[in-house]
Parts: C-alpha cells; structure tokens; sequence
C-alpha cells in the first residue's frame, strides 16, 4: 500500500473542495436567481469538463500553465516555481474539472428553493448574508453535501489530467490514481489490487454517508404541504 | 391618485416585463382588494409595493414615507419598507418552527423580547402549543396563520396578502375569513388583499381595484363595482355575461330612467345622462337582474321590461339550471341560473317561449 499518495491524494482533495466549494456557493446561487445575457453560454463552459476528455483539459492547462506560457512565466517570478508538476498545479488543475461536479448540485439545490421563501425573508427583514446563511444554505445544504462529495471523490480517482499536468513524482504528484497505474506498470498487481480495493472502499463509504445525510437533511428541511 | 388622507397610494407605469398602469390607494384600516385573472399583474403590483420588484417609473408613499420614487431615484429595499407580507403559499421557513417562523421577523427588536412577541402573536392566531411544529407539519390553515403572525407581529406599515386563501379547503377558508375580519377590526393599518375571487372581495375588501393586463380598471366599494362597472371589459371580470347593444332613446329624470332601444324591444335602464338621446350604447344585466315566473299562477312582477324570450338551451347543474334564451331581434344571447323546480314548472326546453322581466334598476348602460 503506497500510504504517501494515498495520503497525497487526501491532501489534494481537501484543498480543492476547500477552494472550490466557496467559489462554487456564490456562483451556483447567481446563477440559480440571476437572469442575464449570455448564461446559457456561461453554463455550458462551467459544464464542458464534464464531457472533455480529461486529457484534452490536461493538454490544455499544460499549454496555459506551461513555463512556454505567459501564466507559467508569471507564477514562476510569482512563487519561484512552475505550476506544471508541483501540488500546486495539480491543485489548479483539480479545481478546473470539479467546477460543474461542485457547482451543478449547488445551483440545483439554491433553484429548489421556492421564491417566496425569499420573498418573506427579504420582507421579514433579513439581509443578504443573514438570508444566505439562516435561510438559504440550511435549505440548499444537501446539494452543497453532494457538491463536497462528488468534488472529493472525483479528486481522488482523476486520473488523466493529474498525469498530464502533474506526471508521477512521488510525494509531489503521484497520487493514488496515478501509483495504481505505475503498480501495474510494473506487473505489482498484489500493490495495484490494495490500493484499488482500498479506493472503492473509500468511495462506496464516502458516497453512502453523502447519500444518508442528504435524505436525513431532505427529510428534515422538507417543504410544507398545501 | 394621490387621495389626501390616504395612509397609501401608489402609481405605477412600465412597458416590460409585464406592462402596469396602476394607481391605487388605501388607507389606515382599510382592505383593498385587487381583483382580476391570471396574468392580469396583481401580484407584481404586490411585490412592486413589498420592494420586490423595481417598476421602470412611478411613486408609492406609505405612512408618509416615500419607498419608490423613480424621478428622485429613491428605491428603499424590501428590508427597508417595513412591510408584512403573506405570499400565495405563505413563504414560510420550511426549516424552522413556527415559533422561529414568527421569531425570523423580529429581528428589529432586542434579542430578549423576541420569543414572548412571537408567542404573543401565535396565540392571536390561535396556534397555542402548535409553537415548535415544523411546515411541513402544519396543516394550510395553520400554515397561514403562521404567515400571518409572522407578517403582523413585525408591526408593519402595511400588510400585503396574496391570494391567501388559495391554498387551504373551503371549510378552512370560511373560517379563516372571519378571522382576517375580526383582525382587521383591530388593525389600523392599510391591508391590500390580492385575490381572483369576487365573493372573498365582497366578503372581506372595504373597497375593490379591478385590475386587467396590468391596468387599473375600476376602484370603488365591492357592491358598487359590482353592480356599475365602468367598461365592458370591467363588467366582464366581474362576471357579467349579458352584454347587448342598444340605442339611447329618451330619458325620464322623473322615474329616474333612461330608455334604450334593444332590438325589437323598447327597456328601461338606470338613468345615465351622460348619454344623449340617438347614442350608440352597449347596456348590461347581472343575472339575478332577470326574472321569470309562470304566467298560469299570474304572479308575474308587475314592471316595465316584460319580454317574449326563446330558450336557446337548459343546462341542469346541481339544484339550478343555466338558461340560455334570445331577447326578441337581438343576437347576444341571455344567460341565467334560475332553480331546476322552476324551469320544470314553466316547461322550459330549446325552442320554448316564456315571459322574462328584467329588473330596470339593474340595468346599466356602459360606453360602446
């Protein structure tokens, strides 16, 4: 059982659902209560790494992030390292195709919420940020679950963008995935079998409790009946 | 129509999205209702005065206090206008108790004498020992009380209800009408009741707006607007069928009476001088303005307005019967609800003839 890109793939999952669920709130809700020109298009990019091929995203964010690029060159002088095979880049890169798994569940959630709830908060008084929080996020919190969970789980079986835009150094950009290929590689199917059996596990044990959770939250929060 | 006095008033004008034309006002212990069909704009016009919608020009003062003002760019938000309002389906916090429904609106007042204002209020709609119950285990009348509660128990300046009856039973809704009625009582300030039903307007409302494609028809008392629409189109919201052409023929101020040309028919309606003889007129009669008795019994009203009618058609319905019958050399057709017992009593059927009086006093002459 290779523990450091198990513990690696942890550490990049955190971090992206840490960076992205933030982001993903405000947008998400935008999106669910905004009408403006151009959203159907802006939808469709936030969804288009849900249909790339993950090594077409990975090609891509090579190029952007490469030390041939403008970005590349800037971050460099920036942070003194290149994106491209560090942490970092594999960060950016697990940001840019969990956007639709973290952001899709969110708008959803934010759309079920019945106008007129809205409508009585804003005339009972409540303000932006009280209405986000004491109305609105206990009221849309099963689709953030879902969003965290699907963000996390799909971080830890990426496997085509974090090869081409991380490689496989170990302890630096190797995560699970990626050593399970590298076991096989090398014919260690005994390795290969452990970690994968250890990564369903994981999965099937992270997706049950989203699934419990969110019918126990559904059930609490549910809407009145007329 | 700024009425002096008025603890309300409002105008509003906008194209788009859905056109307005409005002005309405409503003072301090008054209802308001604003009638009018599905997409006739009453409830943008509720969410225009609850700061929910921001109209492209007009004005709207409450209490005194300007919360719109488009010339002098003033826009107060919903949060700002003071305002209670119940939403058609309530709008009620589906993750909170009842008593922290009531609770969520008071955040205004010091954090200590929150619990007690909402307890106060629940039991005003009787809701005691209903306090820690979710929505979703509410029944709809309970749920409007709560709606209720929470609108009222901030203090606003004006409360606006929106089609709040529409959700719960028939028995629940005459029960929750006399409550509405015994708050009111109590309440001094402006309530602007948004509804499609008439009877609920007559019921409840001190005075009515009539409201179609955004417009404001007609505001006046209930039994008025009902019994002298202004237009066509306003006779038709409020559920007028018999419209017919006719001609102004004469008036009679001493019988209070002004004679139209009606087909074949020379009818008395309400005298209306504001048109002059030789007018092309459109007149109308509500149905109950329409009465038929079997001449065998001799009991026929005696009056003007004794005409021949051809029943057209009989449509039982329940203990009643829908007549469609022909006044003589007129083609719009005339339509009443008179008691099963009595059509069989006259024989009516297609093609049948009976004696038909139209009560002068309920007839209206409105413009062509």
């Amino acid at each position: 059982m290779d523990w450091q890109a198990l513990l690696l793939s942890l550490k990049l999952g955190v971090t992206t659902v840490l960076l992205l669920l933030p982001v993903a709130l405000f947008v998400g809700r935008a999106l669910a209560y905004r009408h403006f020109r151009g959203k159907s298009l802006l939808e469709a990019l936030l969804a288009v790494p849900l249909v790339l091929p993950p090594t077409v995203i990975g090609y891509y964010l090579l190029v952007c992030l490469g030390a041939q690029s403008w970005i590349g060159q800037w971050v460099e002088r920036l942070v003194g390292h290149q994106l491209v095979f560090h942490f970092s880049g594999l960060v950016v890169a697990s940001i840019v195709v969990n956007i639709p798994f973290a952001v899709q569940p969110i708008q959803r959630a934010f759309e079920g919420i019945p106008h007129e709830v809205r409508d009585a908060a804003a005339c009972c008084g409540i303000g932006y940020w009280r209405s986000l929080l004491t109305v609105e996020l206990p009221l849309a919190w099963p689709g953030v679950l879902t969003a965290l969970i699907l963000s996390f789980a799909h971080t830890l079986g990426e496997f085509g963008v974090v090869l081409m835009v991380g490689g496989s150094i170990p302890g630096e950009t190797q995560t699970v995935a990626i050593a399970i290929y590298d076991k096989v590689q090398s014919f260690d199917y005994g390795a290969a079998g452990k970690m994968s059996l250890s990564l369903l596990l994981f999965s099937v044990a992270v997706l049950g409790l989203a699934n419990g959770l969110g019918r126990r939250f559904g059930r609490r929060h549910e809407l009145p009946r007329l | 129509m700024n009425c002096p006095g008025s603890d309300f008033t409002l105008t509003i004008r906008q194209a788009a999205p859905i056109p307005l034309d409005a002005e309405i006002s409503c003072s301090g212990g008054e209802l308001l209702a604003l009638v009018g069909p599905s997409g006739s704009g009453k409830s943008t016009l509720l969410r225009a005065v609850a700061g929910l919608h921001r109209p492209a020009e007009g004005r709207i003062v409450c209490g005194g206090n300007c919360w719109f003002d488009r010339a002098k760019g003033i826009c107060l938000s919903p949060q700002q206008r003071h305002v209670g309002f119940v939403p058609q389906h309530y709008g009620l916090f589906p993750h909170m108790t009842a008593l922290h429904n009531v609770m969520a609106g008071l955040s205004h007042l010091p954090s200590h004498g929150r619990e007690q204002r909402a307890r106060n209020w629940l039991t005003k709609v009787h809701l005691t020992g209903l306090e820690q119950r979710r929505p979703a285990e509410l029944s709809g009348g309970q749920q409007q009380r709560v709606a209720l509660a929470r609108a009222l128990s901030r203090e606003p300046a004006i409360l606006l209800l929106d089609e709040p009856f529409s959700a719960v039973d028939r028995a629940t809704r005459e029960t929750l009408y006399l409550e509405l009625a015994e708050l009111k009582q109590e309440l001094a300030l402006p309530i602007i009741m948004v509804t499609h039903d008439l009877n609920e307007a007559l019921l409840l409302a001190d005075r009515m707006t009539l409201l179609s494609r955004g417009r404001t028809l007609q505001t006046g008392p209930p039994q008025q607007v009902l019994a002298r629409p202004v237009s066509e189109t306003a006779a038709r919201l409020v559920g007028v069928r018999n419209l017919f052409d006719g001609v102004v023929l004469r008036h009679d101020p001493a019988a209070g009476l002004t004679w139209l040309k009606a087909g074949d028919s020379e009818i008395a309606a309400n005298m209306d001088e504001a048109w002059p003889p030789g007018s092309q007129v459109r007149w109308m009669v509500p149905g109950n303005g329409v009465r038929l008795r079997s001449l065998a019994r001799g009991d026929l009203p005696v009056g003007v307005n004794r005409l021949r009618i051809e029943v057209r058609s009989v449509l039982p319905l329940g203990e009643d019967c829908r007549i469609t019958a022909q006044l003589p050399g007129v083609d719009e057709p005339l339509h009443m609800q008179i008691p099963l017992r009595l059509a069989q009593e006259l024989s009516l059927k297609p093609g049948s003839y009976t004696d038909a009086i139209l009560r002068d006093r309920q007839l209206h002459i409105l413009p062509p």
